[in-house]
């Protein structure tokens, strides 16, 4: 994916009122720490590369899924003009961990960020219809506006958080973020230098 | 007024004063987004194009699609039933909820469920049946019927539903803000998803390619209807499927901007079910929810999981079959046709609705299924404006569609006790027992002519007491209303005597100034300054007689088709040969011009409709053409007089046909500073506000214009008749048609 997709998700996100944190694999563990709000339940990541930290709980049993405060997930892909995350659906409960939990945070590489919903569906399309799956596309918390004001939090999180992956060292392309080179360097110890100053943080807080 | 319009007047003002706030408010703000997300969309016109394709095609081949739909399911691990009917539906379902020993069922919203009053059907079983989308739940707690397709509870304030909510659930601390019943409820109908046995939906999209259910939503309930029971039983009319995956795209991006105005809403699920989430039961708090599936990531099949799709008929295919109702299958149901609607804006689909669907294509969907009767009771609120038509985003022409039903509610009618009061003015070709006012009004032409004929006489005896009370009584004619004065000369007669002031040498063109019903015989000053503007462009303006025809927009409004398309017939006689003598037709009143472009299209062969729709211009549009290609329009009134500041409401179909541009523009180069209306519609739509039982939601609809337009003594323009007099009744001065501010002999000037 080019910089400029990832900036325009960056901006959707941001005009969501979604946090987001840029990191590399090697920060990714780190970042999801300090992301995270306890107790914390989550599934296993399809991502090869990228684990998550043992805080994070991620064989919940009903009573913990419904205690969580955070929940976090996989996403298969970004969609830059809407800032929307794709949650698939799996067997050991993503579809319940993305949406029951007030905070939920989405993992998604950043080589994974499409530019429309056009290249969304054609992404989307063998997982519904070769592989018989599941998937939301999610944007922003939720919401309703029937009690008579926007209110977030419905029925699902009231927050969302998506964590941005860096693709490895040497494939990146573009502009270097220097925030995100020194999380790279630093390791676990560098998390504050990636998480992105100004309008990212809001989900934070 | 007669009786019924009086319980109707007394009906819709009950709804104006109880609920119109709250659906102003809410559907004004859904239009306004709608407005701005579209205007960021890039081709927006084409998604809406291949939107259509795809129903067109879709609905084209509706059987073979349920077939490969029916398959892709089965091979799935889920079941589907076509039901016939309500009930054949409801049996179903109450089957499937019987053998899981149900105690509850949680539903996501669903208006084919209430189509078929499954909770009523479940609740007779002794099941528990819980609404989860806030709104509908209010709606349930309140035992009211929703109002709107996309937003059930618009019509309800905060400060209502607290009422409810503290009355109702008699909380430790009365709730108050919307953030506090949002939790209210979220804690509430949490609980009760958690302990239930069967979650119920509905279906935006079915795709027949892989058996995806399509859900979108904002609040995430539906999801956890889905799959927090281990069953779920999706319902949905057979319209709602689409051949592939792939088609899904174009309604992704235009569903939630066309119906709330959002870019996107929250969630847009793809359910291939029975889906892969493990089914959580919360009775057993303590196991892991994925039962030792943990580690795998696949699509694989929870094999507890059961998926019923039950896809209903209840009157579709017949729609399908159906002509004129058959693009109301077409429909995505996103709310757009009613948040732009006028009328809908003030009060609501509680007035604006059947048994079950309200509002703009309600009238189709009431019509398709549940007959005609329901159809019927709040028809006559559409005035044909046509806002919704480029609203919506399958492109359907939902006034059509009201036109014909209403043309056969007509038919069906019985005798009036009154019929000899009109039967002399109407040489119509409709049934006899057709509504009176209808009749009137759909005959205006007639009326006019005589109106013309015997003036001052006529406009005396029309305004005195005991006539004003009578047509109140007898015909529905509005006594609040100033009506419309005829003129002794027309326009033709006056054209005939003065003939035309630029000969063929010097023409720049020659155009054919249609003299429409009301330009001919009542607001003659405004065709005057017409063929004067025309000419000191040097256009050769010729008005013949033979061209004082009606085009067949009265009686059309009033849903009196046949009569509508003789009147076609022979506008297209009379302008036709002049078409073909190289003339260009030149249409004052937007009315006209709009059934010249758009309704024709129904009324007449295609070759006649494409003829005239090409040849045909609205006064400011062909002003505007003639400037551009460097006529000299020195002569016509600027806007140096009177300070130049204007207020312009263009009529509702000059907007839908995008003509509203050229009056602006062609003010602008002249001078004056244009301010427009932001209102919809002004209420009046032609005889709309003339019947004694809309007269106050007319006035009503109007009142964002008096408050636009009532503070300042400018100038107040519009390009229609019946936009002229509105203005003239919310501001206490009549409007003026620009062109007259245009007319180099103006008295102004
Ligand atoms: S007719 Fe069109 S605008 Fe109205 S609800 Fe259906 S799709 Fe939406």
């Amino acid at each position: 994916m080019t910089r400029r997709t990832t900036a325009a998700f960056e901006a959707s996100l941001d005009g969501l009122d979604v946090g987001r944190t840029r990191t590399t694999p090697g920060g990714f563990e780190a970042v999801l720490r300090e992301v995270v709000r306890q107790p914390a339940v989550g599934v296993p990541l399809p991502d090869e590369g990228l684990s998550l930290p043992a805080s994070v709980t991620t064989d919940a049993t009903p009573a913990e899924l419904a205690d969580a405060a955070t929940g976090v997930t996989a996403a298969a892909l970004g969609i830059a003009d809407y800032g929307s995350v794709v949650l698939p659906s799996t067997a050991t409960g993503a579809e319940q961990v993305s949406l029951f939990p007030p905070l939920h945070v989405a993992v998604l590489r950043e080589s994974d960020v499409v530019a429309g919903m056009p290249e969304a569906i054609e992404r989307l399309a063998p997982l519904l219809r070769d592989d018989r799956g599941s998937a939301v596309v999610a944007t922003g918390p939720s919401a309703t506006a029937d009690m008579g004001d926007l209110v977030r939090g419905a029925h699902g999180p009231e927050e969302v958080h998506v964590v941005i992956v860096e693709d490895d060292e040497g494939t990146r392309n573009g502009t270097v973020d220097s925030a995100g080179d020194e999380t790279s360097d630093a390791g676990e110890g560098g998390t504050t230098g990636s998480v992105d100053a100004g309008p990212a943080g809001d989900g934070d807080e | 007024m007669s009786e019924s319009d009086e319980m109707r007047a007394a009906r819709i003002r009950e709804l104006m004063e109880t609920e119109g706030d709250a659906v102003a408010d809410g559907t004004r703000g859904f239009n306004a987004g709608r407005y701005e997300s579209v205007a960021d969309l890039d081709e927006y016109e084409e998604l809406k194009d291949g939107a259509r394709a795809i129903k067109e095609d879709a609905i084209g081949r509706l059987p073979e699609l349920l077939d490969r739909l029916e398959a892709a399911v089965e091979g799935n691990g889920g079941t589907v039933y076509l039901a016939e009917d309500a009930a054949d539906a409801n049996r179903y379902v109450r089957e499937v909820v019987a053998g899981k020993d149900a105690d509850r069922v949680v539903k996501s919203k669903s208006m084919t469920t209430e189509e078929l009053e499954v909770n009523e059907a479940l609740e007779a079983d002794g099941v528990e049946v819980v609404e989860t989308d806030l709104g509908e739940w209010v709606l349930q707690v309140a035992d009211e019927a929703p109002s709107h397709i996309v937003a059930p509870a618009i019509h309800k304030s905060r400060e209502g539903i607290a009422e409810l909510f503290n009355e109702r659930f008699d909380p430790e601390e009365p709730l108050e803000t919307a953030e506090e019943l949002t939790r209210f409820a979220r804690e509430r109908l949490g609980e009760l998803i958690e302990g239930a046995d069967v979650g119920m939906t509905g279906a935006n999209f079915v795709t027949a390619d892989s058996g995806t259910v399509a859900l979108v939503t904002s609040e995430g309930n539906a999801r956890k209807c889905a799959v927090v029971p281990d069953t779920h039983v999706a319902v949905a009319g057979v319209e709602k499927v689409i051949p592939s995956v792939e088609d899904l795209r174009p309604f992704v991006e235009l569903i939630g901007r066309s119906g709330t105005g959002q870019d996107i809403t929250s969630y847009v699920s793809f359910l291939t079910p029975p889906v892969a989430s493990p089914a959580v039961d919360f009775d057993d708090p303590d196991a892991p929810m994925a039962d030792g599936a943990i580690g795998g990531d696949g699509a694989g099949d929870d094999p507890d999981r059961e998926f019923h799709l039950v896809l209903v008929d209840n009157g579709r295919l017949a729609m399908r079959e159906d002509e004129d109702l058959r693009e109301t299958l077409y429909c995505i149901r996103c709310g757009a046709c009613a948040n732009s609607c006028g009328n809908f804006q003030s009060v609501g689909g509680h007035a604006f609705g059947g048994e079950t669907y309200s509002g703009g294509i309600a009238t189709g969907w009431e019509a398709g299924v549940e007959g005609l009767d329901a159809a019927a009771e709040f028809n006559d609120l559409c005035t044909g404006c046509s806002r919704c038509v480029p609203a919506c985003p399958v492109k359907i022409d939902v006034p059509w569609i009201n036109t014909v039903v209403r043309d056969r509610v007509n038919r069906t009618d019985g005798a009036g006790e009154f019929d000899f009061l009109v039967d002399g003015l109407t040489p119509d070709e409709e049934p006899g027992g057709l509504d009176r006012t209808k009749r009137l009004f759909g005959n205006f032409e007639t009326l006019a002519a005589w109106g013309s004929r015997t003036a001052p006489l006529s406009n005396w005896v029309a305004d005195s007491a005991p006539a004003r009370w009578a047509m109140d009584r007898w015909l529905g004619v509005a006594p609040e209303r100033d009506l419309p004065e005829f003129e002794r000369e027309t326009l033709v007669d006056w054209f005939a005597a003065r003939g035309s002031r630029v000969t063929a040498d010097d023409a720049r063109r020659e155009a054919v100034l249609y003299p429409d019903v009301y330009t001919n015989h009542v607001a003659v000053d405004r065709g005057k300054a017409a063929v004067r503007t025309l000419e000191a462009l040097d256009v050769r303006v010729s008005v013949p007689a033979s061209a004082a025809v009606g085009s067949g927009r009265a009686p059309l409004s009033q849903g009196m088709v046949s009569t509508a398309r003789r009147q076609a017939e022979r506008c297209r006689d009379a302008l036709v040969p002049e078409l073909e003598r190289g003339r260009d037709v030149v249409v004052v009143e937007p009315s006209d011009l709009a059934a010249i472009r758009r309704e024709y299209e129904k009324l007449l062969p295609e070759g006649d409709h494409e003829r005239l729709a090409a040849g045909s211009y609205e006064v400011l549009e062909y002003v505007y053409g003639l400037l551009e290609s460097g006529a000299d329009g020195s002569a016509l009134g600027d806007g140096d007089d009177e300070g130049g500041a204007v207020n312009y409401h263009a009529h509702c179909q000059q907007r839908t046909l995008g003509l509203e541009g050229y009056t602006v523009a062609v003010l602008e180069r002249l001078g004056h500073e244009v301010t427009t209306s932001d209102t919809e519609c002004c209420g009046m739509a032609g005889s709309f506000g003339y019947k004694s039982a809309y007269y106050e939601l007319s006035m009503d609809v109007g009142e964002p214009l008096a408050e636009q337009f009532g503070d300042d003594d400018r100038t107040a323009l519009a390009s229609g008749t019946s936009c002229c007099e509105q203005l003239g009744a919310l501001l206490g001065r009549p409007g003026t048609h620009p062109v007259e501010l245009l007319d180099p002999d103006s008295p102004d000037q």
